[in-house]
């Protein structure tokens, strides 16, 4: 099923229409808001995934945003871990809200998602081996 | 009941049987206390955790003409130099003076350990015998006389579970700590971690010599804060701080891969050090010890958004609910993460038993125990003195 992860910028007239809401009603999409910064009366930002469709009715749903004049670009940071320098100790995985980052039992191994990461950022200040790091 | 002279006979003709400390639990599962403690002769500790209170001294060797250095910075750290003419103690935590809390003692340890080379610049006002008042220059490893690290505090027996009850994100030593109960951290092997495994330090002593940063090493001294007279719960095991060894080790033999610079965001520098510690099953009450898993281990939870001396804590967990991925506080599910390698530990404590097994390493009877009764003094804030 095809996935896309979008950054919406709002104009801050459009920041009290439920645009969200009509992608779901009229155009089926399942959205998962990643990051959110919205504030009435001011320019506002979505991290979302859209899911649920095709890759044409992702598409479709993005052009109506367009058209309401919703700034749509695709989220092309990521998060890059050097992983031959980490050590595993788990400190990244304590402050990662979308369990990207995991250590676990039996290896204790860290592990990391990178579908599952919202380049939220909060792993680069809290790897201690200073490895983390966010690529354009 | 086996003596060190007699664990040593064997190792030394590669019969000693060797076990890690996590190993020694599922024999003991298997074939119980009697027919194990005859069997394995030392069970491998270790832990791979950050450890502030570390640091190397450093003898430069002597230019011409000679200088007395009076003060000293390797790749714009300062190390202690108010000792003899070209020895200087680097600590792990001291900054750069010019890249502030990005890179610190610690960094330049790792840089030297891994073989490269660091700026050398000292001072002094010039003496008669040592009359240079500056030097500036390139050292690595190979270069200087004697480096070993020494670390004051290290190998904590149990640290206590990090939270934060305030409504902002703080930022510490144990990590980052997510407002309201956000999540907690932890530092420590449990049951594979060194002092846990031999709560009162019947083996651990003076002298006990040790994997240390990839070398060998010894216990020098109880370590700085040792604090055997914590509470300790039915199994002689303590529920928070307690025990500390100062150790001592050959800066040359370390390698990189088990003495890693680190940076706690807003906090500072520190160095993990990778430390393996055998442990010699002398009798039955040595691998009871030894035997010892994560669900007989507890800890304490503590508050670190109060900023004083006595923090509130919210009791006690064990190191298989840590190890679970979360644990409860007030009815609340908090997300748990560990600080110490737990991978790196274990590389670490078979690698000693690899060293012992191969009969390369023997163990040491300890020249001196550790203190067993003692509480570490707070310090008083006084007008004047009295």
């Amino acid at each position: 099923m095809p996935k896309r992860k979008v950054v919406l910028t709002f104009p801050d007239h459009l920041t009290d229409q439920p645009l969200t809401y009509r992608l779901v009603k009229d155009y089926d999409l399942e959205i998962n808001i990643l990051k959110a910064k919205i504030t009435p009366g001011e320019e506002g930002k979505l991290v979302v995934e859209l899911a649920n469709g095709t890759e044409e009715s992702i598409l479709t749903g993005i052009n109506y945003l367009k058209q309401q004049g919703v700034h749509v670009e695709p989220l092309s940071q990521e998060i890059v871990l050097e992983e031959t320098a980490c050590i595993s100790c788990g400190s990244c995985t304590a402050v990662c809200p979308s369990e990207a980052l995991t250590i676990k039992a039996p290896e204790w191994k860290l592990d990391f998602d990178k579908e599952k990461c919202i380049v939220c950022e909060m792993c680069v200040n809290a790897c201690p081996m200073r490895i983390i790091k966010v690529s354009f | 009941m086996k003596t060190y002279a007699e664990i040593n006979e064997k190792i030394k003709q590669g019969k000693a049987v060797v076990v890690t400390a996590e190993e020694i639990i599922d024999l003991v599962k298997e074939q119980g206390y009697e027919k194990t403690a005859a069997q394995v002769d030392v069970v491998t500790t270790a832990t791979f955790g950050p450890m502030c209170s570390s640091g190397a001294f450093l003898n430069f060797g002597h230019s011409d003409p000679p200088i007395r250095m009076g003060k000293v910075w390797l790749n714009e750290v300062m190390a202690y130099a108010g000792i003899a003419a070209v020895d200087a103690y680097l600590g792990a935590t001291e900054p750069s003076e010019t890249q502030g809390l990005k890179y610190g003692g610690a960094h330049v340890i790792e840089e030297l350990v891994a073989g490269g080379k660091v700026h050398l610049k000292a001072t002094s006002y010039g003496t008669d015998c040592y009359p240079r008042r500056e030097i500036d220059t390139w050292i690595g490893l190979a270069d200087i006389n004697q480096a070993y690290l020494f670390n004051p505090r290290n190998g904590y027996q149990n640290y206590p579970v990090a939270v934060n009850s305030s409504e902002h994100t703080i930022y510490t030593y144990m990590g980052t700590l997510l407002p309201h109960l956000g999540n907690a951290t932890y530092s420590n092997a449990g049951e594979l971690s060194p002092l846990l495994n031999d709560p009162y330090y019947r083996t651990i002593g003076i002298g006990t010599k040790i994997f240390l940063g990839g070398g060998v090493g010894y216990v020098a001294w109880q370590g700085t804060q040792h604090h055997p007279s914590q509470n300790r719960a039915e199994n002689g095991v303590p529920t928070s701080t307690a025990g500390t060894l100062a150790l001592i080790g050959d800066l040359k033999q370390m390698k990189q891969e088990f003495l890693r610079a680190a940076v706690f965001e807003r906090y500072g520098v520190s160095m993990y050090v990778g430390i393996g510690v055998p442990i010699p099953i002398l009798d039955e009450e040595m691998l009871r010890y030894t035997a010892v898993t994560n669900y007989d281990l507890k800890t304490t939870i503590v508050d670190y958004s109060v900023p004083k001396r006595a923090k509130p804590n919210y009791g006690q967990v064990s190191y298989a609910e840590l190890r679970s991925g979360s644990i409860e506080i007030n009815g609340k599910k908090i997300p748990t993460a560990p600080l110490s390698s737990l991978a790196k530990a274990r590389q670490i404590a078979a690698i000693l038993k690899e060293w012992i097994a191969k009969g390369e390493f023997t163990i040491t009877e300890p020249v001196a125990s550790l203190p067993i009764e003692s509480k570490p003094q707070s310090l008083e804030i006084r007008e004047k003195e009295c």
